[in-house]
């Protein structure tokens, strides 16, 4: 992410943002995009409203629209009743919208969202999913990165797996899934030695699995035959996810 | 014309607005601290030495005592005014806030922001250093035209103090490690840069040593500007201090770049 606005420099490569060469042309792309990163970098001894002001004069908002862009900003992060308030004195949610909201407060082409939702409360994050996804209605580019694939998977349009480093896979979730672990997984429960055991035997039948704690799913379990579920016990069928792809992908264990 | 054509420049305004406005509304909530402490430090100073060394010394090269004090801790309060807030706002903004990542994000340049950073901090230490010379009134000190310039030979003192500090803030790794440099640099350079004693009384070895300190040079101009200028002294003086400025700037940024872009 911070290579994407100069404050990092490749080793190797070439980067382009919005046609700008990085880091040569990093400042006219960084006037074109708007960055909310995953640490909270606001001014804490700022009120909400001046953290605004401050980036709309950063980002050359003219000095007859700053007020419109300001009110716009305020907004979209549901904060104008606590203009006035200091950053401390706000929620971890409402820093979170603060946040992206400052990095909204010029309209950019492209949003850059670093883990957004790290850290946050289901109803907070939910809140924070309804506002990306209204930007993305809206026709702005949003581009996030997320350890938290039920995000990706709810937001995105295209998916790009990255394992080390390097992309693995990439396409819309529906492509992913439908690529890597088809429709259906079916969820098997029992002690560790139980699960061991199913784990065996689905893999000797050919089929893919998955850890899960304490079950293991067996993918693309439509694809299985049934008497073979029946052997391997009292199966609980649910529908694939992007989460599934990843961990196939990626490998179960983290090395 | 294609968009990359046209390169941005390096430095430009729109920054600087943005910054110095973010540095006004921060001032807003500070200023009655800082102006306070501003008259009480030199009220202290004139007060301790002009009382108490006074007693002892009347006058030194045809200046009573407390003028030459009071004319001499603006020199004083422009370091304060300007290497502390380089090291410990810079140090602050860079490594616990991290303002300086988020303001890196927009289309703000390490130059501009280092820029924008000390010239502000100099400003400052201009405005607040002159305030001895207002309080050494009220100890009889006579008002000067050549007054006047003293905020911008504290302004010119100030920015060399201030890069002086923001490289410090870039090359040390814990912010424990400022005191050293408080405690071996900036103590020796506020005492021996002729404010609370002359130094033509040190002897040769530190006397050359101290034409090395930019604050007896600081000190030299503001006495000047005080009871008459001495010419081509002085423009030796603004020299080295531009000179100073200059150095500090090169190496604060190329410090303060190496930091905050990986």
């Amino acid at each position: 992410m911070r290579m994407l606005t100069g404050q990092s420099r490749p080793t190797s490569g070439a980067i382009k943002v919005l046609g700008f060469d990085i880091p040569k042309d990093s400042k006219q792309a960084r006037a074109r995009m708007g960055v909310v990163p995953q640490m909270d970098n606001l001014d804490t001894e700022m009120t909400v409203e001046q953290n605004l002001t401050t980036f709309a004069a950063l980002y050359r908002i003219p000095r007859r629209d700053r007020r419109e862009a300001l009110e716009r900003a305020l907004d979209i992060a549901q904060l104008s009743q606590r203009r006035d308030a200091k950053v401390t004195e706000l929620s971890g949610g409402m820093k979170r919208r603060l946040l992206i909201a400052r990095g909204l407060v010029h309209d950019p082409e492209l949003v850059l969202l670093d883990e957004p939702t790290v850290g946050l409360d289901p109803q907070v994050r939910q809140e924070l999913w309804s506002l990306i996804d209204a930007l993305r209605s809206q026709g702005t580019t949003v581009l996030m990165s997320t350890h938290y694939i039920e995000e990706a998977e709810r937001l995105a349009d295209d998916v790009a797996v990255l394992s080390h480093g390097a992309v693995i896979a990439r396409g819309t979730p529906h492509e992913l899934r439908t690529a890597h672990v088809g429709e259906r997984a079916t969820e098997f429960y029992g002690p560790p030695d139980r699960l061991s055991a199913i784990e065996q035997a689905a893999q000797a039948a050919g089929l893919a699995t998955r850890r899960t704690g304490p079950s293991i799913a067996v993918l693309r379990s439509e694809d299985a035959q049934e008497d073979l579920l029946n052997d391997l016990g009292d199966g609980v069928h649910r529908a694939a996810t992007l989460e599934d792809v990843f961990v196939l992908l990626t490998g179960e264990v983290l090395e | 014309m294609s968009s990359s054509a046209k390169g941005a420049k390096r430095y430009e305004w729109a920054t600087f607005e943005g910054i110095w406005n973010r540095e006004l509304t921060l001032f807003k909530r500070y200023w009655l601290s800082t102006t306070s402490s501003s008259v009480i430090q030199p009220v202290i100073y004139l007060l301790a030495f002009g009382l108490g060394v006074g007693t002892l010394v009347t006058e030194v090269g045809g200046i009573p005592y407390v003028e030459f004090v009071g004319t001499g801790s603006v020199a004083t309060a422009v370091l304060f005014a300007s290497a502390f807030p380089g090291m410990f706002n810079t140090y602050v903004r860079r490594v616990f806030q991290r303002t300086y990542d988020a303001l890196l994000a927009a289309p703000v340049t390490v130059d501009e922001l280092a820029l924008a950073e000390g010239s502000w901090i100099a400003a400052k230490a201009g405005f607040y250093g002159s305030f001895p010379l207002v309080v050494t009134m009220f100890f009889g000190l006579t008002p000067t035209w050549g007054m006047l310039l003293v905020p911008f030979v504290g302004f010119l003192t100030g920015l060399g103090f201030a890069f002086f500090g923001m490289w410090v803030s870039a090359i040390i790794k814990t912010i424990d490690e400022t005191t050293y440099v408080t405690s071996i640099v900036l103590t020796p350079l506020f005492l021996v840069a002729g404010t609370f004693f002359p130094i033509s009384n040190l002897p040769s070895g530190l006397q050359v040593a101290a034409h090395f300190n930019p604050l007896y040079h600081c000190v030299e101009l503001v006495r000047d500007a005080c009871f008459g200028w001495e010419w081509p002294a002085d423009l030796y003086h603004v020299l080295f201090l531009a000179g100073f400025a200059l150095i500090t700037w090169f190496v604060a940024v190329r410090r303060l770049r190496a930091r905050l872009v990986d």
